[in-house]
């Protein structure tokens, strides 16, 4: 660009007007239409976001009252409230919709909302696929949802283990949903990887090298590479059972030259590195919350970063372990109860360093604190039990128990939702702008920290006397009735305390106080715009020098200056030290992602009842992709 | 919070060509996930033939003639794809649009080829377990291989429009970059289905 274009209005730039002048023209560039159209069409990562945030939640309540329901049955010997075959259908619904629906969209949904304004970009990368990802995940969930209350939801756990689930044994269309509901939310979770990972790459602000990307980024880049890495296997794992069961062929039968070791290995080479897809973004909230209630920048910072990074290659020679009593290669096993109980090392690292943050610094214990509190207990118990079931000779007694059970729920729970509500406190302020009741905050925690425990450990005990998963009840004489009815006494006081995060939700929303850009006093660049943040995000894009930009100049931000105000234009940078090298325009909103979305859910479902629709159901999907792409002509397409 | 404008980036470029593009990332990302999906794939069709006492189950191997063909065609296509992607680098519009047709045929010839591999399979997916996961292995690389063949075809498309920007010739070289990994992922999966069964 010559100095004498870039002086003519057409190409006016922010650094060649002020507030408010430069906001109104920011705001016209990168609103949302206000229409039901423009609603459709939103390509803005904060909407996207709390779509995706809403969803997920709803699918946690779903889960959890599946949950409730099965508790209920269990809390007594020989009850008749739940069928064995609802039993079934539930606890495989439970489990699907908490791993599936829940726990890896609701971690990559706040990463959709917070990874580009902690980074300090304007929108996320590719933010099309980021419409076309919640679109995708929504169909595919209410089908799963849909099919469970046509009596056709799943009832084969949630990983499906052949054969109980091939044609043979399962000549409904139950597992066939299973499978295809897993290449849907895949299909989403990867889309949403692949932006993250870009987004972290390319969009961070001028001078945010390696070593001053906030640790949740960094948990979320981390994350997003283990989704790219261990998603296809299930992906593969899907079509094949769903290719078993409708063309006949023969990956998992026996008789044919099929292997049905093979599905659990496809299956956990996915499913275990799902666990950390889980807890890294849990870990990367809790170093947040950590550093800006301890008031003090968050110690061991690489430490911290390098246990991620390890945490994450790791995860990945774990799968084994979940297969110790089908009879392996001694070698085998050895092998992975190593390394089952190496990757407590990076994770124990993690609590000393949070641990050292705690003790130097002044700790505000406010809501979010207590819940990453919470989280440190719990998730201490649940290692613990993972490092013993880690040893082959213990996992041997204990397979298919309650203890597994108990532990699984400690990791999970402990490991990512403690940390999940104590980040709904933190950054509700940010998303809604005003403040959750602290009195409903300390409530909520205590109430679901007495009812978690209560409701899980007892399941370790009962695990140790032999009571196995998945039974839809159980006699009276083998003394299991008292530990089951404590449980469930427990699940419903856990369960109360979402009820109270609900009504604390909807009663701030409208008599919170108000937030402000900053209540909290944190240090990093989403509390340096205004809560809610604007259309734009940032009004001009944030230039940094320190790990902790806000706690290191308190009353200004240095800025670059130079991007367009008459066009959607986002700033990138090199990978390493984020220099910037171009002004790249970002997409204007489209319904393009919406049709397409319908056309891959067409394509999904009528696969599942005749092969022909991979034949009808291609030509819309490429209709609708080519509609994407196909340049409008409008401002985003200018040079 | 106040702010201090301490650098300016108004006179940067609106593209960039490769690393220096978005879609170049992207293309990498999902490059990784399907690479991913071949090597989980591959690995399965090893686990069924460590698993099984006789490899093929129940056929005669592939024959090898379709197969050799398509590997020299997809060998020799790189060359005009690197074409393409020179010409795209200087924005020359003409030739872009020559090599890009020339792209398209190479696409439409191998298509053609694939069809016959196919037919000379020696086996069907529901034959038995070595039948099913070799034409799944063919089939996923068959996706690709038409998914880019439509891309190359749309993009051929839009060079003779109104709607020839910069931005596109930075598209044309994120495909020809694609299309070397439709190829690279082929030259395993060619020795794995053509020459593991003849070991």
């Amino acid at each position: 660009m010559t100095e004498l274009t870039s002086e003519s209005p057409r190409d006016l730039r922010d650094h060649q007007i002020e507030e408010p002048e430069l906001s109104q023209l920011l705001s016209r560039v990168w609103a949302t239409p206000r229409s039901l159209l423009g609603w459709l069409m939103s390509v803005d990562h904060k909407v996207v976001g709390r779509r995706y945030i809403v969803t997920a939640f709803i699918f946690l309540f779903l889960g959890g009252a599946l949950a409730v329901l099965m508790r209920i049955q269990l809390s007594k010997s020989e009850q008749h409230f739940l069928s064995a075959d609802q039993y079934n259908q539930i606890f495989t619904m439970h489990g699907s919709t908490m791993m599936f629906l829940f726990a890896v969209p609701v971690m990559e949904a706040f990463a959709v909302y917070l990874v580009p304004l902690m980074v300090g970009t304007r929108n996320i990368a590719f933010p099309r696929l980021n419409a076309f990802s919640y679109w995708t995940y929504l169909l595919g969930g209410c089908f799963l949802w849909i099919s469970f209350f046509l009596n056709v939801g799943p009832d084969v756990g949630w990983f499906a283990y052949v054969p109980l689930s091939s044609l043979q044994f399962n000549p409904t269309k139950r597992a066939d949903v299973w499978a295809q509901m897993i290449t849907f939310t895949e299909v989403a979770a990867l889309a949403v990887a692949v932006e993250i990972i870009v987004t972290v790459f390319k969009q961070r602000a001028v001078g945010m090298t390696l070593d001053r990307i906030p640790p949740y980024v960094w948990s979320m880049l981390v994350t997003s590479f283990l989704v790219v890495f261990a998603m296809p296997a299930v992906m593969i794992a899907s079509t094949t059972l769903i290719l078993d069961r409708l063309v006949n062929t023969h990956f998992y039968d026996t008789a044919a030259g099929g292997n049905v070791l093979l599905w659990q290995h496809l299956f956990w080479f996915f499913g275990h590195p799902e666990v950390y897809i889980i807890f890294i973004p849990g870990t990367g909230m809790v170093s947040t919350i950590l550093a800006t209630f301890a008031r003090r920048p968050l110690v061991g910072y690489p430490v911290i970063i390098l246990s991620l990074i390890a945490t994450g290659f790791l995860a990945f020679g774990l799968w084994v372990h979940h297969m110790f009593v089908t009879g392996l290669p001694q070698l085998g096993a050895s092998l992975f109860t190593a390394n089952s109980m190496l990757i407590a090392v990076p994770s124990g690292l993690q609590i000393f360093c949070w641990l050292a943050t705690l003790w130097d610094g002044r700790p505000v214990f406010r809501t979010p604190l207590l819940f990453v509190l919470g989280f440190i207990a719990i998730f201490v118990l649940g290692g613990l039990t993972g490092v013993m079931v880690a040893s082959v000779p213990i996992d041997t007694q204990v397979h298919d128990t309650y203890f597994v059970v108990a532990h699984f729920h400690y990791v999970l729970i402990g490991g990512a939702v403690f940390p999940l509500i104590g980040a709904v406190y933190y950054w509700y302020p940010k998303i809604v702008g005003r403040m959750l009741s602290e009195r409903i905050g300390q409530w909520n925690f205590w109430i679901a920290f007495v009812g978690f425990n209560l409701a899980f450990f007892p399941m370790h005990i009962l695990g140790l006397n032999g009571m196995p998963r998945r039974v839809y009840t159980y006699t009276a004489d083998v003394g299991w009735d008292g530990l089951n009815m404590l449980s469930s006494i427990g699940a419903i006081i856990f369960a109360a305390s979402f009820i109270l995060l609900l009504a604390n939700v909807i009663y701030s929303r409208y008599g919170g106080a108000p937030a402000g850009d900053n209540p909290w006093g944190a240090s990093t660049l989403e509390w340096a715009t205004t809560s809610p943040p604007p259309d734009y995000n940032f009004s001009r894009i944030p230039l940094i020098n320190h790990r902790d930009p806000l706690w290191a100049d308190t009353d200004q931000l240095s800025v670059v200056g130079g991007l367009s105000v008459h066009k959607r234009e986002v700033l990138l940078g090199s990978v390493t030290d984020s220099e910037p090298h171009t002004r790249s325009s970002s997409p204007e909103p489209s319904i393009w992602p919406l049709i397409t979305a319908i056309a891959v859910c067409i394509f999904f479902i009528g696969s599942i009842f005749t092969p022909w629709a991979v034949v009808w159901g291609t030509p819309p999907v490429a209709a609708a992709l080519i509609g994407w792409f196909w340049p409008t002509g409008d401002r985003e397409d200018e040079e | 919070m106040k702010q201090k404008i301490a650098r300016q980036v108004a006179d940067l470029p609106t593209y960039g060509f490769g690393p220096a593009s978005g879609p170049w990332w992207g293309s990498m990302g999902f490059i990784a996930i399907e690479g991913m999906g071949f090597a989980i794939v591959i690995g399965a069709y090893l686990y069924l033939e460590a698993t099984n006492p006789k490899w093929p189950i129940s056929s005669p191997p592939p024959d090898l003639w379709a197969g050799t063909l398509a590997t020299i065609v997809f060998l020799a296509s790189v060359i005009p794809n690197e074409i393409t992607n020179r010409v795209a680098h200087r924005l020359d519009l003409g030739r872009v649009r020559i090599w890009l047709i020339v792209m398209s045929l190479i696409g439409v010839a191998l298509l053609i080829i694939r069809a016959f591999e196919f037919a000379h399979l020696n086996t069907r997916w529901d034959s038995d377990a070595y039948g099913s996961v070799v034409w799944v292995i063919l089939g996923l690389h068959t996706t690709h291989l038409a998914t880019d063949l439509v891309d190359t075809v749309v993009l051929t498309g839009l060079m003779f429009t109104r709607h020839v920007t910069p931005r596109r010739f930075s598209d044309a070289t994120d495909n020809a970059f694609y299309w070397n990994f439709v190829v690279l992922a082929w030259l395993p999966i060619y020795l794995l289905l053509y020459w593991v069964p003849r070991l």
